[in-house]
């Protein structure tokens, strides 16, 4: 059977799965759609939480991303696994016993303010929104480049699977289909790994081939940074960034993570306080173990990828590979424009080796060098060609497809829940029409979800010039504003309204200010007040790892202004103390 | 009035065991793969460097036991107290 087949086969099949999951699994009450009826199993959570939270991103770019960063990709890894401590210990716990539905309504009762609701639900919207485009995006290309689907196409099937089980399942079909969804990821993920660690090392165990050893004795990561050396690349294992830097990225992250509503909210769908606990456990477990996979299939890949490009010493008239011998994985990536050469040389061999590297670029010349020729390796590469450049069997392939499909759809519901709760409970519910029967804000629910969908989709189709730029600002705005509201409403019996609705300001607009600064106003080209350059960085701090500064202004701002205003009543405090002990969660349901 | 007394003893000890797995988590990931990273470099273990070895795994072993750790002296001391569910 021809790849193309196979690959449809294997994908439709996931699909069919999917929405047999969403009839099985519909929705009759709000409860059931805003948080499944908190009826989940802290082990079942644990797993959806790993499908909502593994994007495209994590699973088609983030080896890639690694293989070429080396060391510095580290801040990725601890961060978007760091912050899963920070909300079991933090965050977690005290909010399902809240046991309320959203988190800008833990925000709005807990300030007693419509106002800081509002914040906290423009925040929501706007890194959630942000963050889904990229998910639309992910559908579009995993169907292009393994379906030859326009991509457009692709991203209306990825709607049309999403639609189907998301409004009528709302969390409870999302949950269980996000269950599903991570067993199909991380089949995909692994088992390419497995052969890869096994043909470099001998060792089937990724994690552990990693710190193994090749086939002639050396470690594979001292032989990988004397291969990149030797081409002028930084060492794979040395820092290149500042420590600073990379300090307050990893912290930017980490609270990131811990503050991102879709992922919170997951957290409301357990039976109890102390599910909550564990299954923020049971959840990180799922994760690293694609997070502890990653650094392994990262290294692997760039070794394959250097030592089939420099087959013999550097510099030797024979030591790099003739272009019309490239393997059949190589002209298949070519194809898709991922992979590029170019003979600069006209010598009919490939020279891959970093040319902006001076030192290094004269002694290039000297070999009769004449700049790098490897003019694109797309950095996705490295997790989309894994199977082939492995040689494994088709189904691999294909299931690889199904895979990258998966880690979208599911991260895309999980934010369109988000955002689609925000809408019909926060505003519509909580702001507008107080009054709203159930049935009536259950419909409201559906619609709001249809509408997000479509918002989604057009923006997938139509992505705006700052999608790239989604990163630092979707964590940016967690880390800032949502993160220091919900710590502070929990841990300080006395932040009141004014401290909390200032420091969310203070935390967003420096945030804000200090991103768009480098990176153009609302991300219009050109606007920029500073090239984004490590030259230019307040004290060395990229934009990306501002986040952390923003959110150690909002404490100091909202401490500053609560000592200096009345503190908050006293039905707010016994409502703080109430949410600090487990007894009495399950009665806080029924509100 | 001896309740009110109880659960702040609860939330005190829970603030530290929360201060203590706090400054795990800070350790192995700030200051063993991070600040002290070039440091740890210098020793191998396997084919890992110690430092890179905190960086890209260790790390994410230590989070994971650090939340079951805490839940599971959580729940102890839910029952101690006697603020558990059920």
């Amino acid at each position: 059977m021809d790849l193309q087949t196979l690959t449809y086969i294997v994908v439709g099949a996931t699909f069919a799965l999917y929405i047999g999951i969403a009839f099985w699994s519909r929705a009759s009450s709000t409860g059931e759609f805003y948080v499944a009826g908190t009826g989940v199993h802290p082990i079942a959570n644990g797993m959806a939480t790993a499908a909502d939270w593994m994007s495209a991103a994590s699973f088609i770019s983030m080896a890639g991303l690694i293989a070429f960063l080396g060391y510095d990709a580290s801040v990725y890894l601890m961060g978007w696994t760091g912050g899963y401590v920070l909300l079991a210990l933090l965050l977690a716990p005290y909010l399902r016993k809240f046991g309320k539905f959203t988190v800008p309504e833990f925000i709005g009762d807990r300030f007693y303010s419509k106002g800081a609701r509002l914040v906290a639900v423009i925040c929501l919207i706007v890194a959630s929104i942000t963050y889904v485009i990229g998910q639309m995006k992910g559908v579009g290309v995993a169907f292009g480049r393994f379906l030859e689907v326009p991509f457009e196409i692709g991203v209306l099937v990825g709607m049309g699977i999403v639609f189907i089980y998301a409004v009528m399942g709302g969390m409870k079909g999302i949950t269980y289909t996000q269950i599903a969804q991570y067993c199909v990821l991380i089949f995909a993920y692994t088992v390419p790994a497995i052969f890869i660690a096994l043909n470099l090392t001998g060792n089937p165990i990724p994690q552990l081939g990693l710190g193994g050893s090749m086939a002639d004795g050396v470690a594979l990561l001292d032989k990988l940074d004397m291969v990149v050396t030797d081409l002028g690349f930084a060492a794979y294992t040395a820092q290149k960034g500042t420590t600073l830097n990379i300090f307050l990225l990893t912290l930017s992250l980490m609270i990131g993570t811990a503050g991102l509503p879709h992922v919170i909210v997951r957290f409301f769908t357990v039976p109890k306080v102390a599910d909550a606990r564990i299954s923020a456990g049971w959840a990180l477990v799922f994760i690293a173990i694609l997070y502890t996979t990653a650094p392994a299939v990262g290294a692997m890949a760039r070794l394959n990828l250097m030592d089939t490009i420099q087959t013999g010493e550097v510099g030797a008239a024979d030591g790099n590979l003739i272009y019309e011998e490239r393997p059949e994985w190589f002209k298949n990536w070519e194809t898709t424009g991922l992979l590029a050469f170019e003979d600069k040389n006209g010598d009919g061999r490939i020279q891959y080796y970093n040319d902006k590297n001076e030192e290094f670029a004269a002694k290039a010349a000297s070999f009769g060098w004449k700049g790098n020729e490897m003019v694109k390796v797309d950095r996705d590469i490295m997790v989309l060609a894994n199977p082939e450049i492995a040689k494994l069997p088709n189904w691999v392939i294909a299931l690889v497809a199904a895979g990258g499909l998966a880690a979208a759809l599911s991260t895309a519901a999980g934010l369109l829940l988000a955002i689609s709760s925000a809408i019909s409970h926060d505003v519509i519910k909580g702001m507008i029409a107080p009054g709203i029967s159930e049935k009536k804000e259950l419909l409201a629910s559906r619609l709001a979800m249809a509408g997000a969908i479509a918002v989604a989709g057009y923006l997938g189709m139509n992505p705006p010039g700052f999608a790239a730029q989604v990163v630092a600002l979707a964590f940016g705005l967690a880390a800032s504003s949502i993160f220091p509201a919900l710590m502070m409403g929990i841990f300080n019996k006395k932040m009141n309204r004014e401290g909390a609705i200032v420091g969310m300001l203070t935390g967003l607009s420096t945030t804000l200010i200090y991103i768009f600064w480098f990176k153009g106003w609302f991300f219009f080209p050109g606007t920029e007040m500073a090239a984004n350059t490590p030259d230019n960085w307040f004290m060395g701090i990229s934009p990306e790892a501002f986040g952390a500064v923003g959110a150690l202004l909002n404490f100091i701002a909202a401490t500053i202004v609560s000592k200096i205003t009345a503190a908050p009543p006293e039905h707010i405090q016994h409502l703080v103390e109430d949410i600090r002990v487990p007894k009495g969660a399950a009665a806080a349901v029924d509100h | 009035m001896s309740e009110q007394r109880s659960r702040q003893d609860y939330w005190k000890a829970n603030l530290r065991l929360m201060a203590f797995c706090l400054s795990i988590w800070f350790v192995v990931s700030y200051l063993f793969g991070i600040i002290l990273v070039d440091q740890l470099n210098a020793i191998s273990v396997g084919g890992y460097r110690l430092g890179f070895w905190f960086a890209q795994q260790g790390s994410i072993y230590v989070f994971v036991v650090l939340i079951f750790f805490y839940a599971y002296r959580m729940n102890k001391l839910d029952r101690q107290f006697d603020v558990h569910e059920d």
